[in-house]
């Protein structure tokens, strides 16, 4: 009779499973993931306590950084090409089919629309190394906000409804700029602004 | 390590055999650069989205209106001064009248977040005028907002500051 051997079990265990669940989790969060888009300023926004995050899509920032410079940016593409066509229009300006794609890849920009058709024919490096004058929106060149109003009504016509304007403030902005935008905006009857912030823990009530 | 060879050896130098190889890979590398890849991702995903802040802003008014009056007792002034200083007066500033007290305060828990509960406690009509000099930044703009959504005031209202207050700020000396 042959002696039973004791089964020896290996120490090692099956990690297929894992590594399959793994790597199902990995492609998801990578193709779900949207990458925070370069900016063309740097801005540092102060915290506060509101939990209400930004929406996903159909937004206009409103930039404006610590040195008065309004910077405008739009998340869709669609409806973005149409206000670029728009705005051109109306300061004669025209765009080519390239400048247009590569303004709708913009996360942001703060020229001029003059110097805009120059300021996209350049290469990515290039515009990187530009610095961006700002927007001109005082009383009498005023584009931010021809930009604004084309921009709500491309948005209209393409999703049915306006899109949601977030003003991005640097911390030490100043406060007449922001005003000033404030201002421009109330005088197109846009009376909701929502600012956006740093999450900051709300205060514990005691003591 | 998640791997153990097993040998089989008899001991006895006989044949040479051919080293069999495992057809088991070692996948810990692996599973360390997708677990890796893993947390990267999540934690991305979650905390890209900044928050907002609410702001609406009065509807403005049509030439026909009359201007809404504010009486003196809900009424209570917050300045935001240059260099991150907070004044405050209650009542209103008007030429011929006598001056409200200005009294210098600050961004902290124990400073203008105070008062305003005290006075929100005793009155609760309060309404509250947000007057930032042209010199504050931004930031102490969001720092009061924020300040009024904390101490749930009902009325607050961002106002353009007039002469009359900057010159109280101005002589107080504070």
């Amino acid at each position: 009779m042959p002696k039973v051997k004791p089964h020896r079990t290996s120490p090692s265990l099956d990690m297929t499973p894992m590594v399959d669940l793994a790597f199902l989790l990995v492609t998801f969060f990578m193709l779900t993931t949207k990458f925070a888009p370069e900016e063309a300023v740097v801005v540092d926004t102060p915290s506060s306590t509101s939990e209400i995050r930004l929406p996903e899509s159909h937004v206009i920032t409103i930039s404006v950084d610590k040195d008065k410079r309004v910077f405008f940016g739009m998340d869709d593409a669609k409806p973005k090409i149409e206000m670029l066509t728009r705005v051109g229009a109306k300061y004669g300006v025209s765009f080519t089919a390239a400048q247009a794609k590569t303004f709708s890849n913009l996360s942001s920009f703060g020229v001029p629309v003059q110097q805009l058709p120059d300021f996209l024919s350049r290469d990515n490096e290039q515009r990187k190394a530009i610095k961006q004058p700002g927007i001109p929106a005082d009383s009498l060149n005023n584009q931010f906000i021809d930009w604004v109003v084309e921009a709500q009504a491309a948005s209209r016509k393409e999703f049915q409804k306006p899109a949601y304007i977030a003003i991005k403030g640097d911390g030490n902005a100043d406060v007449p700029t922001v005003k000033k935008v404030i201002k421009l905006l109330q005088d197109k009857n846009i009376n909701r602004f929502n600012l956006i912030t740093d999450l900051e823990s709300k205060p514990v009530a005691g003591k | 390590m998640a791997e153990i060879q097993q040998q089989a050896d008899s001991g006895k130098g006989g044949k040479k055999r051919a080293k069999k190889m495992s057809t088991k890979i070692d996948m810990t590398p692996m599973v360390d650069l997708a677990f890796l890849l893993l947390t990267f991702f999540m934690l991305t995903t979650t905390f890209s989205k900044p928050t907002v802040m609410d702001l609406t802003m009065p509807v403005k008014p049509k030439p026909g209106d009359p201007p809404i009056e504010l009486p003196a007792r809900n009424a209570f002034t917050v300045i935001l001064g240059e260099n991150n200083k907070v004044y405050y007066y209650a009542g209103l500033l008007r030429d011929g009248e006598a001056k409200p007290e200005l009294v210098a305060s600050d961004y902290s828990a124990n400073g203008i977040r105070k008062v305003l509960l005290e006075r929100k406690r005793a009155n609760k009509d309060l309404v509250i005028l947000i007057k930032p000099v042209d010199k504050s930044n931004y930031k102490n703009m969001v720092d009061i907002l924020d300040e009024m959504n904390i101490t749930n005031q009902n009325k607050y209202a961002l106002v353009d500051i007039s002469k009359v207050d900057e010159d109280l700020v101005k002589s107080s000396g504070l």
